[in-house]
């Protein structure tokens, strides 16, 4: 059983080809970083392999998922925790992962870069999803958010879950599969 | 489905944005008796077609909040990845603004229809018509967000895309507080609300779509 299966994926943007002929498969545990210059496509492949970018070939296959890009996707002027409950029906053990229980009664719009970001990744691994696309996680993170990522992320594969994760930063995910796109 | 409802509902009352189309809707009912006179015949015959002209007027002003900031916070997106439809989504987004918008607008007509000296039986008339109108113009409101969303100067182009194809609801709106059911206005004005709010989630999911890319 696979949690995500690219076959021969292509991507246009703007009439301009990223990236074609990708194969890609992900079993439960299994992980794989999306490495690459700037602007060749890493984002445009998790969006593609999130179903929001329909790929110009190829199929993409995959369960559940959740996704954590630039944009923070919770509501601004709820309570961190009202608001990461919207999407999962218990945050707390994304609040706890990434040590934002200090932050929970704490308007969405208050937070600083880091800790959105941090969030962010919160309200993935609150989602429960078997599947993790993380499109820079580590951006804006301090050494203790790192270190909270890697180990979610590890506990995450442990307990079965698959990542695909696009980074131009060192990222800690042992035996993990490496796309380069270029 | 109903998690999304009563999310649009929580955004519209947040900040009282929900308020600004009603007290826009009452500074017209104020400004139209000063620009016309105190002649209150005058008033009684003209008002509540300036009311419904307000009213319509009133459904551009939350175009903005609508969609827009949900596209630009990755809301849609996540929606997406959660299995909701766009259809759906646009469909929730409807519901849950019709409701902070059709009822309290209804009941902005009270004091509005008052300013403008109207007569019990036109009021009625004008609180009908808008009961069944508002619908369609939040599906109006609603359908112009997706398709301007993303889209810089948005609320120009909203206005020139609702406006046009809310004149129906106004012609037929404003035709039964004329001439009562004598004339079928408010069949008629039943039938393209309907349609409005028909039509208006499977336009909207598709511009959301398209604006994914």
């Amino acid at each position: 059983m696979t949690l995500l299966t690219l076959r021969g994926v292509a991507c246009l943007r703007g009439g301009r080809l990223l990236f074609e002929g990708l194969d890609l498969m992900l079993a439960p545990g299994e992980a794989a970083l999306v490495g690459g210059p700037n602007g060749v496509g890493k984002s445009s492949l998790l969006r593609v392999a999130a179903g929001l970018l329909r790929a110009a070939a190829g199929t993409v296959e995959r369960g559940e998922a959740a996704l954590a890009d630039e944009h923070l996707a919770l509501d601004e002027r709820q309570l961190l925790a009202k608001a990461l409950a919207f999407w999962a029906a218990d945050p707390a053990p994304g609040i706890a992962a990434m040590g934002l229980a200090r932050l929970a009664e704490v308007p969405v719009r208050m937070l600083s870069t880091g800790q959105r970001k941090r969030a962010a990744l919160a309200r993935v691994i609150a989602s429960g999803t078997p599947l993790w696309l993380l499109d820079e996680p580590g951006n804006g993170l301090d050494t203790d958010g790192l270190a909270r990522l890697e180990a979610a992320m590890a506990a995450h594969r442990a307990a079965g879950g698959a990542i695909l994760a696009a980074t131009h930063q060192p990222l800690a995910l042992p035996d993990a599969r490496r796309v380069t796109l270029q | 489905m109903s998690g999304l409802i009563l999310r649009e509902l929580r955004l519209a009352l947040a900040g009282g944005a929900a308020a600004l189309p009603l007290v826009f809707f009452l500074l017209v009912a104020t400004l139209f008796p000063f620009a016309i006179g105190p002649d209150t015949a005058l008033l009684a015959r003209t008002g509540g077609g300036a009311l419904w002209t307000a009213a319509l007027l009133a459904a551009l002003l939350p175009v903005d909040r609508l969609v827009e900031p949900d596209r630009a916070a990755g809301i849609l997106d996540q929606l997406h990845l959660k299995g909701f439809g766009e259809e759906t989504i646009a469909a929730a987004k409807l519901l849950g603004h019709w409701l902070s918008f059709g009822p309290p607008l209804m009941l902005a007509a009270l004091p509005a229809a008052a300013l403008m000296k109207l007569p019990g039986e036109t009021l009625l008339r004008l609180e009908i018509g808008l009961a069944i109108g508002t619908p369609g113009l939040a599906a109006l409101s609603v359908g112009v967000a997706a398709m301007t969303a993303g889209l810089r100067r948005s609320g120009a182009l909203a206005g020139l895309l609702l406006l046009p194809l809310a004149v129906p609801l106004l012609i037929f709106g404003a035709g039964y507080l004329e001439r009562g059911n004598d004339s079928g206005a408010l069949q008629l004005l039943g039938a393209v609300s309907l349609l409005l709010v028909a039509g208006a989630p499977f336009a909207a999911g598709a511009a959301l779509r398209a604006g994914r890319d």
